[in-house]
C-alpha cells in the first residue's frame, strides 16, 4: 500500500501543478495563452515537455511488454528508428511550423492547411480524421493508468477504477492549466521517467543477482534464445517500422508543441538531445522486459511464462476462448511493474511506481490538442469565437477536455489488445499516412487542397479497413497467419498474430506510400486549384 | 551542403537495417547485452552526433524573424 500512497501523492502533485498554472495565468484568459502558453516556453521546458509529449505508456509499459514477448527487436523497431526520424523531422518540419505559426498566428496544423490551400470544409475533414486517429493514443494512457494502479496496489484498485482515477487527474490539470499546466507537468514527468531507467536497471539487476546469469540462461534455452536475436521476424517487418516515427511530427499535439517555443533556437538542444533521451528511456525498458523472461522467482511473471508456454504447445488445438484467456494471462504490459515489485525494496518500488505513472499520464498533451483543435478548427472557424468571444471559446475547450476523456475511458474499458498493438496499428500508422500533408503544405508549391483531401480520405479508409480485418478475423496462433486476400498466387493481405500485413509489410508502409502518391497525382490533376500568388508568397 | 546532409542521413537510415546481426545473440557485450541490442543502442547514440552535425550545417536560421539566429 506504500506504493499506492506514493503514486497517489504524485497524482496530487500533478493536479496541483495544473491548478497553480491556472492561478498564474489569471488575467490572460485568451485562447493563445490557454492553448499555447502564450508561445513563451523556455528551452528546458520546451525540450522536456516536447519529449514527454512523445513518451507515453507506450514507452515504458508498452516497450517492456513487447520486449518480454518478442525480445530485443523492440528497441530496433521503435527506439533507434525514432531517434533518427523524430529529431530530423523536428529540425526540418518543426522549425518551419514554428516560423509559420509565429508569422501568421496559427494555433493548429489545420489552420495552416486551410490558409495554405485556401480551403474551408476540407480542413474540417482533416480535423475529423485527425481527431478520430488521436483517440487511440489517449486510450492507451487510460489503459496504462489502470494497469499501473492495479499493479502497485496489489490488485486492491481494479483496472477500471485505476483508469478512471488517472483519467480524472489528467483531465483536471489539463482543464485548469491548459498548455502551461500540461507543459509543466510534462517536464516533471520527463525528469521522473528519465531517472526511472537507471534506478530500475541497478535495483532489478542487483535483485536478480546480475544480468549476466539471466542472459546466459535465456541464451541456453531453445524456447528463449530467439528473444536475444530477431530470427523470428522478417526483415520486411523490421523495415516497416521505420515508417512509424513519421507519425510524430504529424501528430497535432507535437505540431502544436512546436508552436509553443519562445525562440527558434530552442529547437537546437531538443533536436540533439532527443536521441540520448530515447536511449535513456527505451534501453532500460526493453532490456528489463527481456530480462523478465528469466525472472522465474517472481510468481506473477512465472504465471505469464506458463501461460505463454501453454499457448505455444497448444497452438491451433486450443479453443479461441481459451487462447484469448491465455493471451491475457501472458500479456506483458505490467511486467516491468512486476519486476520492480519482485526485486526492489518497498520504498523504492513506490518511487519507481510513481515514475511509471508519470510516463503513463503523458496523454495530457493529446487531450489538450484535441480540445485546441475543436475550439480553433470547428468552434472558431464556424463563427463561435466571433459570436461569443474568447472567454467562451476557452470554456468550450475545457468542456471538450471532459468529453474526450469520458469517451476515451469508455473505449479503453472494452479494449482487449495490448498497449503496443493499439498504438502502432491505429494511431501511429494513421498519422504516418497523414505526414505527406505536412510535407506537401510546407515544401511543395504544386500541392492542392484536392490532393490533401485524397490523401486524408485514403488514410481514413485504410485505417478503417485494418480495424475491420483485425476485429473480424481472430488473431491466429503464434507462428501462423490467415490469408485475407490473395491474387496471382501471392498472399496480398494476411492476418498475423501481431496484426494485419500487406505483402509482409505492416499496413503503415502501403498507407504512407499511397497517401504520398495520391497527394502528388491528385494535386497535378487539379493544378488549377492552386492558391493565388498572394497566398503562395506567404509560404515560399 | 544540403546534398551532403541528405547523403549522410540516407547512410544512417541504411545502417539501421542491420541484417548482419539478425541471428546473432553473441557476443554479449559487457557480459549481458546481446550484440544486436548493443548495436542499436550505439546507433541511437550515434544519431545524437549526426543531429549535432545537422544542426551545424543545415540550421534554418533564416526562419527566425527576431534575428536571434
Amino acid at each position: 500500500m506504500i506504493q499506492a500512497a506514493v503514486v497517489f501523492a504524485y497524482l496530487a502533485i500533478a493536479l496541483y501543478i495544473g491548478i497553480f498554472a491556472f492561478r498564474s495565468s489569471r488575467g490572460r484568459a485568451d485562447a493563445e495563452d490557454y492553448f499555447l502558453a502564450g508561445r513563451s516556453l523556455g528551452p528546458a521546458v520546451f525540450l522536456l515537455s516536447l519529449f514527454g509529449a512523445n513518451m507515453t505508456a507506450f514507452s515504458i509499459l508498452g516497450a517492456s511488454g513487447h520486449a518480454f514477448a518478442n525480445g530485443i527487436i523492440t528497441f530496433g523497431l521503435m527506439a533507434s528508428s525514432s531517434a533518427l526520424v523524430i529529431p530530423l523531422s523536428l529540425l526540418v518540419i518543426g522549425t518551419r511550423l514554428w516560423a509559420l505559426g509565429r508569422r501568421h498566428g496559427f494555433i493548429t496544423p489545420v489552420q495552416m492547411f486551410r490558409d495554405r490551400w485556401e480551403c474551408g470544409h476540407i480542413g474540417t475533414v482533416i480535423f475529423a480524421v485527425q481527431a478520430v486517429l488521436l483517440v487511440p493514443y489517449i486510450i492507451i494512457a487510460v489503459m496504462g493508468g489502470g494497469t499501473t494502479l492495479a499493479a502497485v496496489s496489489g490488485g486492491a484498485i481494479p483496472f477500471w477504477l485505476g483508469g478512471a482515477i488517472v483519467s480524472l487527474v489528467v483531465m483536471g490539470y489539463v482543464f485548469f492549466g491548459g498548455m502551461r499546466g500540461t507543459a509543466w507537468v510534462n517536464t516533471l514527468q520527463t525528469v521522473l521517467f528519465l531517472l526511472f531507467g537507471t534506478i530500475a536497471v541497478v535495483v532489478i539487476g542487483a535483485g536478480m543477482g546480475g544480468f549476466s546469469a539471466a542472459m546466459e540462461s535465456l541464451a541456453s534455452s531453445a524456447a528463449t534464445a530467439p528473444l536475444l536475436t530477431r530470427e523470428r521476424f522478417a526483415p520486411l517487418y523490421f523495415f516497416s517500422y521505420t515508417f512509424i516515427p513519421l507519425s510524430s511530427i504529424a501528430f497535432p499535439h507535437i505540431g502544436i508543441f512546436c508552436l509553443t517555443a519562445q525562440r527558434l533556437g530552442h529547437f537546437r538542444k531538443t533536436v540533439i538531445i532527443y536521441p540520448i533521451a530515447m536511449l535513456a528511456i527505451w534501453l532500460p525498458s526493453v532490456f528489463l522486459g527481456l530480462a523478465a523472461n528469466a525472472a522465474h522467482d517472481v510468481p506473477a511473471i512465472e504465471s505469464k511464462l506458463e501461460a505463454r508456454a501453454e499457448l505455444a504447445s497448444g497452438g491451433a488445438a486450443l479453443a479461441p476462448v481459451e487462447r484469448d484467456r491465455l493471451r491475457v494471462q501472458a500479456g506483458g504490459d505490467d511486467v516491468i511493474l512486476r519486476l520492480v515489485d519482485g526485486y526492489a525494496p518497498v520504498w523504492l518500488a513506490a518511487i519507481l511506481g510513481a515514475c511509471v505513472m508519470a510516463a503513463v499520464m503523458a496523454s495530457d498533451s493529446q487531450i489538450l490538442a484535441l480540445s485546441t483543435m475543436f475550439t480553433e478548427d470547428v468552434f472558431a472557424f464556424y463563427g463561435g469565437k466571433a459570436r461569443f468571444g474568447q472567454a467562451v471559446q476557452v470554456t468550450t475547450g475545457r468542456v471538450f477536455v471532459v468529453l474526450i476523456t469520458i469517451v476515451a475511458y469508455a473505449i479503453a474499458m472494452r479494449m482487449p489488445q495490448s498497449i503496443f498493438d493499439i498504438a502502432t496499428q491505429y494511431a501511429f500508422a494513421g498519422y504516418s499516412a497523414l505526414s505527406p500533408l505536412l510535407v506537401a503544405a510546407i515544401f511543395w508549391k504544386g500541392s492542392t487542397k484536392w490532393g490533401a483531401l485524397a490523401s486524408t480520405v485514403w488514410t481514413a479508409a485504410a485505417v478503417a479497413a485494418v480495424a475491420v480485418i483485425q476485429q473480424s478475423i481472430p488473431s491466429p496462433p503464434p507462428g501462423s497467419a490467415v490469408t485475407v486476400w490473395s491474387a496471382f498466387g501471392a498472399d496480398i493481405i494476411t492476418r498475423a498474430p501481431q496484426g494485419a500485413l500487406v505483402l509482409g509489410f505492416l499496413p503503415v508502409v502501403p498507407m504512407t506510400i499511397l497517401s504520398a502518391l495520391l497527394m502528388w497525382v491528385v494535386s497535378l490533376m487539379t493544378a488549377r486549384a492552386r492558391p493565388n500568388a498572394a497566398t503562395m508568397a506567404r509560404y515560399f | 551542403m544540403n546534398l551532403v546532409a541528405a547523403v549522410v542521413v540516407a547512410v544512417f537510415y541504411l545502417l539501421h537495417q542491420d541484417v548482419w546481426f539478425w541471428r546473432e545473440a553473441r557476443p554479449l557485450v559487457f557480459g549481458f547485452l546481446p550484440i544486436a541490442l548493443f548495436y542499436h543502442a550505439a546507433y541511437t547514440a550515434g544519431c545524437a552526433l549526426l543531429l549535432w552535425l545537422m544542426v551545424r550545417i543545415a540550421w534554418p536560421g533564416h526562419l527566425d524573424p527576431s534575428g536571434h539566429e
